[in-house]
Order: C-alpha cells, then structure tokens, then sequence
C-alpha cells in the first residue's frame, strides 16, 4: 500500500521553528478601516480597474477584471467606498509603489451576491475563465493564475495530480493549520482539479514534521468518492518545492527548461486547493488566505486575513516586541524583506516573520569564495552554484545561461551552507532580472529597426507612386494638346501630314499658350473691386498710392537692369 | 608523369567547377558583418553618429569608414561589444557625437500642437500619430527616444520624458553594490 519514495539530491535541514505557531488556533484578523488591494497580485497581466472612485463596493464584488489568459481578477475583501485608484506601497523588496484600489471599509461586511458553480455540469472552459474572474492563483507562493494550470492543453489529460501539503520553510506553518482544520475542503478542491484535469492518480504529499494534518488529511480521504493517496515524505528542505516533491514521489525528473505539465504531472498547494473548493462550492472569490506570523512577537500564530489588510496591524495582533530587526513576506529562506509595514497582505503572504538580533543574527560580511563546492551538494537543481555566482558576478550571463541559471529555484540552501556567507541567490536574481531586461531591450531594438526599414521601404514606394503619376498626368496632357492640335489643323484643312509631324515642342507650346489664355481669362476677375462709389479724397488717395507703387517698381527693376549690364 | 599531371589538372578542373557554383549558389546578400553590427547597435535611428540611421552606420564601421565610438545611446556596453566583434581595443566614447542619457520617451503636449505633421516626417520609426490639422501623439511603446521629432516643432510642444523605473521595469541591482549600500546606510 504504501508508495516507493524517491529521494532529490542536495538540500538542508534547518532549524524548523514550527512549533511556535502552530500551539495557537487560527484567529479571524479584525476587519481593517482601510484595505489597500494591489492589482498586480498574480504573475501575468495586472488586473484593469472596473470600479470607479466614490463607488460603493460589496464583499466579493470585482474590482479589478482579470487582462488577459494569464491573468486573475481582483476583489473587495469587504464592503465600503472606494477612496483611491493610485500607486501605493506593495509588498516588493524594490520598495516601489504600485497600482491598487483603497477601499474604506463600512463594518458591515455585507456580501455580495454570489451562488456556487455546479462544476461538473459546466464546459470545463467556461469553468477556467469562471475562476479566473474569481481571482484564483497559486497560494503556495508563486500566485500563477490557477485556472491556466487547470487547462489539461493539447494532451487533454494531465495523469498525475500532486497536492502539496509540504511547507518546507522554517516557521511557516498556515498550510499545516489549513491542512488540520480544513482537511475537508481541500480534498473537495482536489477533486475539482481532479475533473477538470482528467487525472487517474492524486497524490498529497505531507512532510513528516506535521503528523496532526496528516491524520486529519488521512481522515478526511477516506470519506472521499475518489482515490486520493496521503503521501507522508522526510522533512527535508526545499521538499515542498513543486520539483522536488514530484520526485520524491514519483520519481520522475521535470526536464530542464520544461514544466510538470509537459510529464503529465500538476501540482497546486494545499491553500490554492481550498480556496478552490470554497470558489465552486460556494461562488467565493479569493479575498482571503491564512497568514503565519511568527518570529520576534509576543504571540505567534495564523490569522485568517482579508487581502489588503494592512502587515503592521498584524504584528500587533500577534504582540509587536522592542527589538525587532526587520520583517520577511515568506520564510527565512526564500522571503524577502518588507520594506515598509503598512503594505498590505496580498495573496502571496503565506508568513509575516520579524526579525530579531537573537532569530536572525546578521550574517558576517561576505568572504571570496573558496571553491569548496559545499553549495553545489546542497543545490537541489543539481546545479553548479559557485560557477554561477561567478559568472553573475562577472556579467558573464551568456556562460551563467549556459550553466541552466533559469534551472534555480531560489530556494537558498547554497546561501544557507555557504562558509563565506556569500549571498548567492542575490546575484542569481541579480542575473535573471538582468538577462530579463536585456531580452526585453533586445525585443524593442528588433522592433524599432523593423519600423525603421519599414519606413524607408514606404518612403521608396511613395516616391515612385508619386514620380508614376505625374508620368501619367504628363503623358495624358501630351496627348490631349496632340489632339487639340489636330483638330485645329484639321479645322484650318491643313494636310494632313503635318497634323502627325506635331512635335513634344509644339505640345509644349500648345499648353503654355492654353494656360495663358486661361490667365487672360481670369484677369478681369483681379480688377479692383468696390471703386464705383468713392469719394473725390479717396480717389486722391488710390492715386497717390498708385504713383508710389509705379515708383518702387521703377526702383526695383533699374538695379536689376544695371545688374544685368555689368557682367 | 603525364598520368600525375592528368590527376592534378582533373583534381583542379574538378574543385574549380564545385567553388565556382557553390559561390553562386550559397552567395550570401549584404555584408553579414554589418549584419552582425547592426544586431549590436540600440537601433534608436537617431543619427547622432553621423549617418542616417543605424544600419547605414553599421555599415561604416563594417567598411571601416567610421570608428566604433560614435554611439551614445548604445553607451561604453555598446563600444565594448562593438571592440569585442571587431577584435580592436575599446575605446571611450566620442564627445562630439554626444553623450549618453537617460532612456525617455518623446510626448507631446496636445494644448500646444497644431497638428502640421513636421513631427510625423521626421518620426525615424513611424512612432507618431496624427494628421494635418489633428492632434499628434506618440506611440510610447514604439519611441526610441531619438530626440528627431523635437527641432521640427514650429511650437516646441515636444518635450522628452525620462522613463522612471516602476515595478515592472524594476531590476535586481548587483548584490555587491547593494551590499556596500546598506553598509553606508549602517554607518550613516
């Protein structure tokens, strides 16, 4: 009965730190004055606004529509006003601000209306974009939008479905809590990820150091109407990582440069599971997720927090300490510093972790590297991370590319284990935003020179149009004094031989006397007009300006003749 | 001997005709070094070098009528990887042909144009909109910030806009520098 395991290569055992936070229930988190909600929460495309300010919004209710196929909607995580639609500070170790919608909460909590999706009925497509517009992505960390996820592509099945119960990270313990008290209702979201992937086996895989979820989980899949297997796997970072976990229990390696999808496997978390079941069973957008907060407080533990809630009221709930050094969004490993405390929580915040001298000693200064290839045993993308880091150091990207820099997962063991506290990841992430970047200016340059050439052809092709026309116009106004010729010729019975012997030059001449008879036409038109009424002094004044005019037309021409003259 | 000589001339003969046609049939168009050039330069097509754009530019530098220095926009990375192809020393960059600036975009402000179409002329990429006696605006995505739209304007409603970094133009800076940062934001 019980499934062979698989062991990935590298990784670390830190201290855990779990136990801090899971001895306390989870705690609703008080409803906020004021929810700050970024629009740019997923990976993809940001969310477009559709509500406007000074509107009144419901709980649930869209505020922001999902911009394309790998996109999520956004929503009110309650009711209120929306004051603001401008950039504010996010979560983001740039410290930039960024687009999001302020909504003043009104206390009521009044939901929107909202009814459940009866999915096996539905045409799985429509199913996708139904939890794309209810905001659905990943809570495991990444946020990709779930409902790209769930589309089984071209292969039109997807045979092996990992739910990922491992949390990996040190003292991040919301999916142990989740797993423990909602067991139910992930195993519910499995299943429909389970129809809407056509899966034949679904695997949930559970480190050992969490024995409370794994009873509840077993508990919970024997009640199931499916075949769902409880995996339980050795704690060992970054076990929880999609990847590794694939191979812990399967044994089968994603290919460099490929996904799970393309060995028929998908993996979404425990937290991206229930927000699922609670998005079908019942019509919920994603407002809301469990938040760990832990590390430097007086009361460690899991809130259930509405996106947009504010981190420091968290920090406060959870008892703020003299002392504090600093706060991470994630785990020590993998999270990144919060720059700033009133940033809101938003879907990717699986742990508030503050910081303190004695948690976190600062790491001494950096030492050269030693070549002692510790980093490369503890990598567990089996890369070489010494080689990397002194490519990215270098900004040698094309070689750092050459080593599979795309292949790290940025989980940290090599940083972790490294004796001269080198910080590695950083200069891998320096290294991939670079290469990003380039790519991008690469795209614009190709862009740019293609419009350009596009441009010159256009300007060719105009010049040659224009020069062909005016060939035609001069070649059908040749003809026509041809004809005209002829005719008078023909009128004045002249042989007709002479008609042929018609000249270019005499056409020529033909248009030029034409154009001055026309002329000639015209110039009563350019008499001077209202002169028939005019009283004696302004007839003295027409002649008095007259005489000047001739004057100046004196002056003017007798220069010029003496011009003429001299040379 | 005369079987030798037969051998040689056939073996001539022979390689001869195959050069011959494969110069015909794998002749290669245009200069694939400027090709190679170009591919290097910021295609800003901004002429600051002296030529009519970036290709006529590359091809100079690839019949070695122009030096590898003249291009601001593509900076002191540019003139590396130029030296870099051509295997000449990097040199630093002309000051006559002007200095690198910030990347920015072109905008125009609609208040003032009268819509006279000077700047859609003189738009190297086709990058602005319009038509006589319309509005004119430019198309930011497909700016290169060459700076030709702006001596055109008989109203100097052009004006060019620094592009600021925002989240998704953010990038990771280099560990190092960040690190000597935080240890100046320490001691201070």
């Amino acid at each position: 009965m019980s499934r062979e395991l698989h062991r990935f290569k590298g990784g670390v055992h830190p201290p855990e730190h779990k136990a801090e936070s899971t001895s306390r229930p989870i705690h609703a988190a008080p409803l906020p004055k004021e929810l700050v909600i970024p629009l740019r929460q997923h990976i993809g495309n940001p969310a477009r606004p559709v509500v406007e300010i000074g509107a009144r919004v419901l709980k649930g209710q869209m505020i922001a529509a999902a911009d394309g196929y790998i996109s999520a909607a956004v929503h009110a995580s309650s009711s209120g006003t929306v004051t603001a639609i401008g950039l504010q500070p996010v979560p983001h170790i740039s410290g930039l601000p960024d687009l999001c919608v302020t909504i003043e909460t009104d206390g009521r909590d009044e939901w929107v209306v909202h009814a459940p999706l009866d999915y096996q009925a539905m045409e799985p497509s429509q199913l996708r974009m139904q939890l794309r517009d209810l905001g659905l992505a990943g809570l495991g960390g990444a946020v990709f939008p779930s409902a790209v996820k769930l589309d089984p592509g071209a292969s039109r099945a997807c045979p092996t479905l990992i739910i990922n119960g491992g949390e990996c990270e040190p003292w991040i313990t919301c999916d142990d809590l989740l797993m423990r008290t909602h067991a139910g209702e992930i195993l519910q979201g499995a299943a429909i990820m389970h129809h809407l992937l056509g899966s034949t086996t679904v695997l949930v895989g559970i480190e050992d150091n969490k024995p409370e979820a794994v009873a509840a989980m077993q508990a919970a899949a024997a009640g199931m109407d499916f075949a769902v297997e409880i995996v339980v796997v050795p704690a060992r970072y970054p076990g929880g990582g999609a990847k590794q976990m694939i191979q812990v229990l399967t044994g089968q390696e994603v290919p460099s440069g490929k996904l799970p999808t393309d060995i028929g496997i998908q993996v979404f978390n425990v937290g991206t599971a229930y927000a699922l079941a609670r998005a079908v069973r019942h019509g919920e957008p994603l407002i809301s997720r469990l938040v760990t907060v832990t590390g430097h407080v007086l009361r460690p533990q899991n809130f259930e927090v509405l996106i947009g809630t504010p981190m420091h009221t968290l920090i406060t709930l959870a008892g703020e300490r003299d002392g504090a050094t600093g706060v991470l969004m994630g785990g020590p490993m993998m999270g990144v510093p919060v720059p700033d405390l009133t940033v809101p929580v938003v879907k990717a915040t699986n742990c508030i972790l503050v910081k303190s001298a004695a948690l976190f000693p600062p790491l001494p200064k950096a030492l050269p590297c030693i070549r002692c290839t510790r980093c490369a045993d503890a990598c567990p993308a089996e890369l070489q991370p010494q080689e990397l880091f002194r490519f990215a150091r270098a900004g040698d990207f094309g070689r750092a590319q050459e080593y599979h820099l795309f292949d790290c997962i940025e989980c940290g063991c090599c940083s972790y284990v490294c004796p001269s506290h080198i910080p590695l990841v950083d200069f891998y992430r320096y290294a991939k935003s670079e290469i990003w970047a380039r790519e991008k200016d690469k795209r614009a340059a190709d862009l740019a020179r293609e419009r350009h050439e596009f441009r010159q052809f256009r300007q060719e092709r105009e010049k040659k149009e224009k020069a062909e026309k005016l060939a035609a116009k001069a070649q059908a106004a040749r003809t026509h004094a041809a004809l005209d010729q002829a005719q008078r010729a023909e009128l004045a019975a002249a042989p007709a031989a002479e008609v042929t012997a018609v000249s270019d030059a005499d056409a020529k001449k033909a248009l030029i006397a034409a154009a001055l008879a026309r002329a000639q036409a015209k110039k009563p038109d350019a008499a001077p007009r209202n002169v028939d009424q005019l009283t004696p002094e302004q007839l003295r004044q027409i002649e008095e300006i007259e005489t000047r005019r001739a004057k100046i037309r004196e002056l003017v021409r007798k220069p010029l003749e003496s011009e003429q003259k001299n040379p | 001997m005369l079987a030798a000589i037969g051998v040689m001339a056939l073996l001539a003969v022979t390689i001869g005709l195959v050069l011959g046609w494969s110069a015909v049939r794998f002749k290669v168009e245009g200069n694939p070094l400027a090709e190679k050039i170009d591919a290097i330069l910021p295609q800003t097509q901004c002429g600051q070098c002296g030529f009519a754009g970036c290709r006529p530019y590359a091809e100079a530098i690839a019949n070695g009528e122009a030096d590898i220095n003249q291009c601001p926009p593509g900076g002191e990375e540019g003139v590396k990887k130029l030296a870099e192809l051509l295997g000449v020393e990097p040199k630093p960059l002309d000051e006559a042909h002007g200095t690198p600036k910030p990347k920015s975009v072109a905008f125009i402000d609609e208040q003032a144009c009268i819509g006279c179409t000077l700047c859609i002329q003189a738009c190297p990429v086709d990058a602005i909109s319009g038509a006589a006696k319309q509005i004119h605006t430019v198309i930011a995505a497909e700016c290169t910030g060459c700076e030709l739209c702006l001596p055109p304007c008989p109203v100097d409603c052009i004006s060019m806009v620094p592009i600021v970094e925002d989240l998704p133009h953010w990038k990771w800076k280099h560990p190092v520098v960040m690190m000597k940062r935080i240890a100046e934001t320490e001691e201070a």
